[in-house]
């Protein structure tokens, strides 16, 4: 297979730009380091030539930002583009899944959207590379096999990659681009993965092992909202968490309470329209295994209403804004449990 | 009777068309249930937000119960079955976070019935007594 170099992806956006297909491209910027690779929008060829990058830390999620990018007012033209153009972007086979679930609840203008599927091998954890290569990296290069990482103490340290894929890429869900306009590289097939493990781990455990550990891991929670602004499914416009009557808005969490229910609500809010694409894992600046609460919504729902991917289908009714008669009784959930114990 | 007995304090949301209605029934026939329980009435179990449930284990509950027709015989057609799904996910996670399954539960009462009424709030109370205080979804804050 094939590697996906930045110069394909600089390339191709050239070539859009420069016949007027599209206005503006949505991807990768370069960072202070060669791991801090941020979302960015391009206006110009000169942009793209000189920062745009696509390496295995160009993670982000790029279907959120075209949210605002695409939007109508009152069926009037585009705000931010020129009718006639439209919008680059990139799209590795999780975010597809996001640009569709966003397509599923009228988020996005399709018809403003140019989506290239990217290949995707992986994205890596610098803080796994953190572990193993130690403090004071200074570049990571990720363009081969293995991953050469310099540090301060340290010269070209080679790590196999698969030591540091981020969890999420471990566990991939599928390779498999579910919607684009055109290709770049291959796509695959959607993966039998074993990304529900943990979740199962978690619920063998007793009631009070469980409370132990998500005290321990949600107590670590700042606040910073980052897992919401960084989620695809998290669109609206007015957020619960904004409300400063809602007793939990953006605040630092006063007690244990509050960083629970915060993080009920929020992964609540997504249930049934969660991708698992992992942003909310990779933003948490804290570390919080918040895809394990997210999953824990998508195993139930697999295992009370059938199997349903968010967003692998334009259109598809979500589990919680559907029913049918003979649904699980809430009751049973638990005696399900006992089972299992 | 002991001064300090501990005495669980229980929400139950209760529909307006079957489980309030109940709750009724349940009164004119003389039936006992605990003065724990505190009713409130909502137009459908699918007016429960799962924030409310949250906010009244902050505000002191220990122990949630929601009450609502029979499904298919929703007022509004399809609402309880909304709640069902709902619930269902709601309350598995709060199990998953370690939160003792007993504290929540789902009912479905119609107006016929205050025999039941009487009986599920005898026995929800009772277990819920038998695990004592919220100790895990409190907010010391709202401590009386």
């Amino acid at each position: 297979m094939q590697k996906i170099t930045s110069e394909m992806l600089i390339e191709k956006a050239t070539e859009l730009l420069t016949n007027g297909t599209v206005s503006t491209v949505l991807g990768w910027k370069k960072g202070e380091c060669d791991y801090d690779v941020s979302p960015a929008e391009f206006k110009s060829v000169e942009e793209v030539k000189n920062e745009f990058i696509y390496n295995d830390f160009s993670a982000a999620n790029l279907s959120k930002y075209l949210i605002k990018r695409t939007e109508k007012v009152h069926g009037q033209a585009l705000v931010f583009l020129n009718p006639e153009k439209k919008i680059l972007v990139f799209l590795k086979p999780c975010d597809t899944y996001s640009f569709n679930q966003l397509l599923t609840e009228h988020r996005l203008d399709r018809e403003s959207v140019y989506a290239v599927g990217v290949q995707c091998d992986g994205m890596i954890d610098i803080e796994k590379v953190k572990k193993i290569a130690g403090d004071g990296i200074l570049s990571v290069d990720c363009s081969g096999e293995d991953i050469i990482v310099k540090t301060l103490y340290n010269d070209d340290m080679t790590i196999a990659k698969a030591d540091v894929l981020a969890e999420r890429c471990v566990n991939c869900k599928s390779k498999k681009h579910v919607a684009y306009d055109e290709l770049l590289g291959e796509t695959g097939e959607v993966i039998d993965s074993n990304r529900f493990d943990e979740v199962e781990k978690l619920e063998k455990m007793t009631a009070d092992e469980r409370f132990a550990f998500w005290q321990n891991e949600l107590s670590k929670c700042i606040r910073c909202n980052a897992c919401r602004d960084a989620c695809p499914a998290c669109t609206c416009e007015k957020c619960v968490f904004d409300n400063p009557k809602s007793g939990v808005e953006n605040k630092s969490p006063a007690n244990s309470f509050e960083e629970k229910l915060f993080h009920i609500i929020r992964a609540y809010h997504v249930a049934g329209r969660c991708t698992d694409c992992g942003e909310c894992s990779r933003v948490c600046p804290q570390n919080i295994p918040l895809h394990l609460l997210n999953r824990k919504f998508i195993k139930d729902m697999n295992e009370f209403y059938g199997d349903y991917q968010a967003g692998a289908e334009v259109g598809s009714r979500a589990p919680l804004v559907n029913y049918t008669t003979s649904d699980i009784e809430p009751g049973e959930v638990f005696d399900r449990g006992d089972e299992d114990a | 009777m002991q001064m300090n007995e501990y005495k669980p304090l229980i929400v139950a949301f209760c529909c307006n068309w079957c489980s309030y209605a109940g709750a009724d029934l349940a009164g004119n026939n003389r039936l006992n249930y605990p003065a724990e329980v505190k009713i409130i009435r909502v137009p459908c179990s699918c007016r429960v937000n799962p924030m409310f449930i949250l906010r009244a284990f902050q505000r002191g509950a220990d122990g949630v119960i929601i009450c609502g027709c029979h499904p298919g015989d929703c007022h509004y057609t399809s609402g309880n079955y909304y709640t069902r799904r709902r619930m269902a996910a709601l309350f598995s996670m709060l199990d998953y976070l370690g939160i003792e399954k007993e504290r929540t539960r789902v009912e479905w009462v119609s107006a016929a019935e205050g025999a039941k009424f009487a009986a599920t709030m005898n026995d929800f109370v009772e277990k819920v007594a038998a695990l004592g205080e919220n100790k895990r979804l409190e907010d010391l804050r709202c401590k009386r």
